[in-house]
């Protein structure tokens, strides 16, 4: 029973963690339309933002966000306005332009490979970090510290984003744009600008979510692939474009992860996820928490 | 020098050509109606002069700035503002959130407690269904949303594109009776409609837009008397 609960438990914190990866996919999806390919760089982007930070500085992990979360939206902002941009100009009429998906898959090869030019293909990970390797024990149940912060930081993240945009002028803006760009346009509303800023948030999550994980995962080149193909399920599951959507389709797959292999070989609970995401495109692609419609 | 002046525009979609070297002009405080069947080119004028599409020959001026290649966004701050046609709300946001978006430009954005004032003033309604989700509301009701995000945006042209499409015949006098206020207010109004009798009743002058081109012009009057009009639009 004790380890039910366990597995439980640290299901929902790891999943909440993959939920936080795959944030940044669906508010950029929820906005642009594009299925960011690049997603998993981003997230590597982050990683290395955030090793580096913590590994010169010498601080906490989290501490490291006052710098991450600015870089990265930065980085975001940037990179969806000076390379992708002015290929969803030139495809203005699309609703959904494929042009721009080669693009994100150009930036995510790009990414990767700059990363192994500069960095090299080790795996580093932060030695002496006070989060590293931190349990909490119940009775006999072991609750890893790290991921019990990094379950906080999807919520808050999730729950920040979802205020900003309910609450905010800008929030008010991006919501606009992504439920009809032309009608957003003829408010005044700036839709490439709004383009920069939603990419911007949405690479900011992706460094968040890099804050949570170097205090326990390894950092190398292609670390991004691993969490991409699983973001992708999770944000289908959840339904493109939600936010809540995209922490409970995590949680989802970090339940079946956890507490699959005690009932069954591991790899079956591969199978079960892959299922899963079969059976939802099948029978309700909006996803278990998606709206039929955008936002 | 016209308020907004159209001139000798050529629209395409692609490699499909729209609209046939195109002038019209409307002078400011005054009402103009586009009337012309499905297809004839008015919501392509329209979304011309918002800037969704750009001419590829000729000119579109408004208060003597040259406005052909501007973005929507820019068009807005100048005054130019377009109800579109099938409404287009933000069907998964709020009346009022809609009506808020609806007042985004530099013009509008100091003023947008008292639009939303003005706004309820005129469409009472709206005002009991503020924190409805605007996909919730009757067909009526959107389009109340739809003018009253336009009225938001402070225009000093406001262009409106079927207003009455799909909604009952008194909803639709209803209407009408609305964009007359706003025109009596002060605001120069250029309505595109099917409803010919109702819109040229309303208006000053009227273009008539067939196969993207302009096929005949004239006051509201002599529209209304005109024997192909009568036949062709009327029904009479
Ligand atoms: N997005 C589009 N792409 C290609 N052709 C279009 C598009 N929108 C409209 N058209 C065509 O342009 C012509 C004029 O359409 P439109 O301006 O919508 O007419 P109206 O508003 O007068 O009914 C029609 O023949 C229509 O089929
Ligand atoms: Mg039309």
């Amino acid at each position: 029973m004790n380890y039910i609960i366990e597995g439980l438990i640290n299901g929902i914190l790891m999943g909440s963690i993959y939920g936080l990866t795959a944030l940044g996919l669906t508010i950029i999806f929820g906005v642009l339309k594009v299925i960011n390919f690049a997603h998993g760089s981003l997230l590597m982007v982050g990683m290395y933002v955030a090793y580096w930070a913590v590994s010169l500085s010498g601080l906490h992990p989290y501490l490291t966000l006052v710098v991450v979360v600015p870089v990265m939206y930065l980085f975001g902002y940037y990179l969806q306005d000076i390379v992708i941009k002015p290929i969803f100009k030139a495809e203005r009429e699309v609703r959904e332009p494929i042009t721009v998906i080669i693009v994100t898959t150009g930036v995510w090869y790009i990414l990767d490979n700059l990363t192994l030019l500069v960095f090299g293909p080790q795996y580093r990970s932060i030695q002496d970090n006070p989060l590293r390797g931190k349990m909490l024990e119940f009775g006999e149940m072991l609750i890893s510290v790290p991921k019990l912060w990094g379950f906080f930081a999807a919520i808050i993240t999730a729950g920040s984003v979802y205020w900003f945009l309910q609450k905010t002028r800008t929030g008010r803006a991006i919501r606009a744009t992504s439920l009809d760009r032309d009608a957003a346009s003829l408010m005044g509303i700036k839709q490439y600008r709004v383009y920069n800023i939603a990419f911007g948030i949405g690479t900011a999550t992706a460094g968040i979510a890099g804050v949570t994980l170097v205090p326990f995962y390894n950092v190398f080149p292609t670390v991004g692939v691993l969490f991409d193909i699983k973001g992708f399920i999770i944000v289908v599951l959840g339904g493109l474009g939600s936010i809540g959507g995209a922490i409970l389709g995590g949680i989802i797959i970090g339940l079946i992860e956890s507490v699959g292999p005690q009932f069954m070989a591991a790899t079956w609970t591969e199978a079960i996820v892959y299922g899963l995401f079969l059976l939802v495109l099948f029978v309700k692609p909006s996803g278990l928490f998606g709206v039929r419609y955008d936002w | 020098m016209a308020f907004l002046e159209v001139k000798n525009i050529d629209v395409y979609y692609g490699d499909v050509q729209v609209i046939f070297d195109l002038s019209l002009h409307v002078e400011e405080g005054e009402v103009v109606s586009i009337i012309g069947g499905n297809g004839a080119g008015k919501s392509t004028l329209l979304k011309t002069i918002s800037g969704l599409l750009h001419p590829s020959r000729g000119e579109v001026s408004f208060e003597g700035n040259a406005i052909q290649a501007a973005s929507p966004d820019k068009i807005v701050e100048y005054g130019i503002v377009q109800v579109p046609e099938g409404r287009r709300l933000f069907t998964l946001m709020t009346v009022k959130d809609n009506l808020v978006v609806g007042g985004y430009n530099s013009r509008a954005s100091q003023h947008v407690d008292k639009m939303i004032d003005e706004v309820y003033t005129l469409f009472p309604r709206l005002s009991e269904r503020e924190s409805q989700l605007a996909m919730t509301l009757s067909g009526g009701e959107q389009q109340m949303v739809a003018i009253g995000r336009g009225i938001m945006a402070r225009p000093k042209l406001l262009m409106l594109d079927e207003p009455s499409l799909g909604l009952a015949p008194l909803l639709i006098k209803n209407i009408f009776e609305t964009v007359r206020k706003i025109a009596d207010q002060g605001t120069t109004v250029l309505l595109v409609e099917q409803d010919v009798k109702h819109s040229l009743s309303l208006s000053d002058r009227g273009y008539v837009l067939e196969h993207g081109r302009v096929a005949m012009e004239g006051t509201a009057k002599t529209l209304l008397d005109d024997p192909h009009i009568k036949t062709a639009y009327l029904g009479l």
